[in-house]
């Protein structure tokens, strides 16, 4: 069974009480480098409560590095990133979990000296309200009776539904997901993108980074687009039919 | 007297377990030499000057402060420890992103210098240190009389390594060690405290080195050349077993102090070289050794 989305009461007490439209996650001017490669100059973007954000551009424009830009594990950053008030760029790597962000990379990044289940009760639960494993299986059937299995056994599709079911289980309801359908075949794209439906119906904030339009549409309110380390255009999810060919000579296709 | 191959039993068994006592000293030592390489992915070539630390700090808690063997044993690993918490710190910490060779440089030129500063303030002669007496004697097995201290040493290496061998694959603490041995950015990013666990890590493999000294001590005597003449068959040994493999770290330990212990009795003159023998063998035949994961 699913929890119920966390309820408008238990929220009148956070920092949204006093900035009700404010967003949760706010980037302003963001900038980071790989050691002397300058590689985003300048992101700014902004993420509400309870909303699907994708960032899509090109191959290189720099969404994973903006990802990885707000958990600080890229080298130099500059800018601010203002989570539930809290500037990102003045918190310790190993903090930012612990604030209820959760990421599942690029490379999915399952470890391939634990197994499925050691995979899945890897990152602590650092904050009340995550899912029971039985929840997770429920989401991701696939995983059920693998155990046992080593993680890096189980196939591109599975070893991304593990990467997002093991983030679940943490607490956290920011959730950066990096291109979770690349390489995946259709039918698990399909379940994927149904459990992030679920998810954005219990309510957790999710940012997408997305080259495949089509799923991008079918979870997400609004789009920003990337191009050469910065945010170019954002268009709501309503207006993309509409701008196709604006964004189509964005992503050069 | 029953013979194999013209050797008394008796004598043979002798050399097995004076080879057993070797080997349980490799262990302890390869095995922290194997941790710290897998998890830091540094070469630490001060770890025989650990070692030798571990001795010369039980040997001055025990003859300087009074302080008796068990005192010793428990205390000299924890300073030994702290040392090891220092020298991560301060200086290991700051190489991480670059190339193995400035670590392994850094810390071959810390064991130069601890153990040219020793040699400066007490000599190259051996520092007695008794056997503690509550370990004297020995009992006669029948087949081989077996002195107590020497029983003790492979019993104890023994359930630590298996101890430090279990608490990395089987619990949820070595979980977070093997994962961030693969990904450390991701541990993080999943909220663990990666640096600290680099240093308690490193501190717990010295810590063990020290250990393994303070060990040694009564067996062997305590001098400051006593960490570079044991670390280079260690060496060997994780080459053999496979750099960064736990478990074959131990067992390579012990089968090598064993076949150094057989090739003493067999031909004498070689025994010195076994080790080495044994791992162009292996580099030759299994480039990445005997227990690695990834060959
Ligand atoms: N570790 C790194 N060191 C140096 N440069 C890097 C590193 N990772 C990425 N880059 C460079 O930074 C730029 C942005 O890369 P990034 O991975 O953020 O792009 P992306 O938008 O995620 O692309 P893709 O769609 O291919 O995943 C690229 O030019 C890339 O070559
Ligand atoms: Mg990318």
């Amino acid at each position: 069974m699913l929890k119920c989305p966390p309820t408008a009461k238990s929220e009148k007490h956070t920092w949204e009480g006093h900035m009700a439209e404010a967003a949760l996650l706010n980037v302003n001017n963001l900038e980071a480098w790989y050691g002397e490669s300058h590689v985003l100059h300048g992101v700014s973007f902004d993420v509400r409560k309870g909303e699907v954000v994708t960032l899509i551009g090109r191959n290189g424009a720099g969404k994973t590095t903006t990802l990885r830009s707000l958990i600080g594990v890229v080298g130099k950053r500059r800018g601010t990133s203002l989570f539930k008030g809290v500037d990102l760029l003045n918190v310790a790597p190993h903090k930012v979990a612990r604030m209820g962000i959760g990421y599942v990379p690029e490379e999915r990044g399952i470890f391939s000296t634990l197994s499925v289940i050691e995979n899945l009760m890897f990152p602590p639960a650092w904050q009340a309200g995550g899912m029971e494993i039985d929840e997770i299986y429920g989401l991701f059937p696939n995983l059920k009776g693998r155990d046992h299995t080593p993680g890096t056994r189980l196939s591109g599709g599975e070893q991304q539904m593990l990467a997002i079911g093991r983030i679940l289980r943490t607490g956290a309801d920011f959730i950066l997901l990096d291109e979770p359908t690349e390489g995946i075949a259709p039918v698990i794209i399909d379940e994927i993108g149904a459990a992030l439906r679920i998810l954005k119906a219990r309510g957790m904030t999710i940012i997408l980074v997305e080259q495949n339009l089509r799923f991008a549409a079918s979870v997400a309110d609004r789009h920003f687009v990337l191009d050469q380390g910065k945010v170019v255009d954002e268009i709501s999810n309503n207006a993309l039919d509409a701008n196709m060919d604006r964004l189509n000579r964005y992503l050069g296709v | 007297m029953t013979e194999i191959f013209g050797v008394p039993v008796a004598v043979l068994l002798g050399q097995l377990l004076l080879g057993l006592i070797n080997g349980s000293f490799y262990a302890l030592l390869s095995l922290g030499l194997a941790i710290i390489f897998g998890m830091l992915n540094v070469i630490n070539f001060a770890h025989g000057a650990f070692y030798m630390l571990g001795g010369f700090a039980a040997w001055f808690l025990l003859s300087r402060l009074g302080l008796g063997y068990w005192g010793t044993l428990l205390a000299a690993p924890i300073m030994v420890g702290a040392l090891g918490v220092l020298v991560e710190r301060l200086l290991l910490k700051r190489l991480y992103r670059m190339d193995h060779l400035y670590s392994l440089l850094l810390t071959f030129g810390i064991a130069l210098m601890v153990e040219g500063l020793f040699r400066h303030i007490f000599g190259s002669a051996g520092m007695p240190y008794p056997v503690p007496p509550s370990l004297t004697g020995g009992i006669n097995l029948g087949f081989i009389f077996l002195p107590l201290y020497r029983g003790w040493v492979i019993v104890i290496s023994l359930v630590i390594c298996i101890l430090t061998w279990l608490a990395i694959e089987r619990t949820k603490l070595g979980a977070y060690l093997r994962a961030a041995t693969e990904n450390p950015a991701l541990v993080q990013a999943f909220g663990i405290n990666v640096p600290l666990l680099l240093t308690l890590t490193y501190a717990f493999c010295v810590g063990l080195a020290g250990f393994a000294g303070a060990l040694a001590a009564p067996l062997y005597q305590v001098s400051p050349g006593m960490g570079s003449s044991i670390i280079i068959v260690v060496f060997a040994v994780v080459v053999i077993g496979g750099m960064g493999s736990i478990g074959g770290a131990i067992v390579t330990a012990l089968g090598l102090g064993i076949i150094e212990g057989l090739t003493k009795t067999f031909y004498p003159a070689a025994s010195s070289i076994a080790v080495f023998v044994v791992m162009v063998l292996v580099i030759l035949i299994r480039p990445s050794g005997l227990f690695n994961r990834e060959a």
